[in-house]
């Protein structure tokens, strides 16, 4: 069985890369792992079209969980889910946890294997 | 609008349409940016001129398209072109009035769809009225709509409502970060809904 797939969703770029960078140091390649950020213009933002495809690009059987930042990253991720193909919708989450302890906590706990539920929790103690 | 709009809704009613929603707001960015700079992230107006430009470059297209279908077709290029809060959420909002409206709709359908459309900007921004959202001119304006007012007093019920959204605290949206300091503004989301309703009703008013 695959490992759960991290996506990483910010409204900077580079957020999300240094949030991947401090994933891939934590798990290597383990775990399917791809980040977003920025509107469809190139600006601070969150594109849903770039979601949909990190969400492919993330894509484990296991299942993805979605990591994000402020509004619109949540909003825009809760609706790229939406759009899936029924046979993956149901496999994809969004976390409510801080982005980057959470991408790195959910890695953590998805490198060993654990099912996306448990990944989920794991990311989502974080939160008060 | 009293009657069936399927004679109302031919392809050069459409193509004014949507040229009068995409202008209004394409002419309104700054304003909507600087409301934004206001009490958020400074981006509305530049994201939602992004979506309408996108939308306006397929006037034709839509405009050869059925109510519902294109309805819809505005929601997913909102949706994938505006980016921001507001992408998701107008996208819901269009693409679920493509869902529930009828190809040729009564005053009675018309209502209902904007009705079910407004519930789902509700359920996918976790928000209600009373938040300092677009929600507190998009619940009002279609309740008026929904009682059978005139366009007019329709479109006047929006541009209150967004003016009732100044002395409001925001909690919902980045605006409610500031929380006591979001007091004092309009809401962006309010004031480019509050444009929108105009357009559409200013269109169909005279019919």
């Amino acid at each position: 069985m695959a490992n759960v797939g991290i996506v990483i969703v910010s409204h900077s770029p580079k957020v999300a890369e240094g949030a991947a960078d401090m994933v891939r140091q934590m798990v290597g390649d383990d775990v399917p792992l791809a980040w977003t950020g920025g509107n469809p213009a190139g600006g601070l933002g969150t594109s849903f079209e770039a979601i949909v495809e990190a969400i492919h690009r993330a894509w484990s059987d296991a299942g993805v969980a979605i990591l994000v930042d402020l509004g619109g990253a949540e909003t825009n991720s809760e609706m790229a889910v939406e759009m899936l193909p029924e046979d993956k919708r149901h496999r994809v989450v969004v976390c409510n946890a801080p982005i980057v302890e959470g991408a790195v906590v959910a890695a953590t706990e998805a490198s060993g294997g654990a099912s996306l539920g448990t990944v989920r929790r794991t990311a989502e103690e974080l939160s008060p | 609008m009293a009657e069936s709009t399927h004679n109302l809704m031919d392809s050069d009613r459409k193509r004014r349409l949507i040229t009068r929603l995409a202008e209004v707001v394409i002419a309104h960015a700054d304003e909507l940016t600087a409301l934004d700079a206001a009490i958020g992230d400074g981006d509305h107006g530049h994201n939602m001129k992004r979506g309408f430009e996108a939308v306006l470059q397929d006037t034709e297209t839509l405009s050869a398209m059925a109510l519902p279908e294109l309805l819809r077709a505005i929601g997913v290029k909102l949706l994938s072109k505006v980016g921001g809060a507001s992408g998701p959420l107008y996208g819901t909002l269009f693409m679920t009035l493509g869902k529930q409206m009828p190809a040729a709709p009564l005053r009675g359908g018309i209502a209902d769809a904007l009705q079910g459309a407004v519930e789902a900007v509700k359920a996918r921004g976790k928000s209600d009225v009373g938040q300092k959202t677009m929600l507190d001119v998009l619940a009002p304006a279609c309740a008026a709509f929904a009682t059978g007012n005139s366009l007019s007093s329709v479109a006047e019920t929006a541009r209150r409502a967004a003016e009732a959204t100044v002395p409001m605290r925001a909690t919902r949206g980045r605006a409610s970060f500031l929380g006591e300091r979001s007091i004092g503004h309009m809401d962006p989301g309010a004031r480019s809904a509050e444009l929108m309703i105009a357009a559409v009703c200013e269109e169909f008013g005279g019919t």
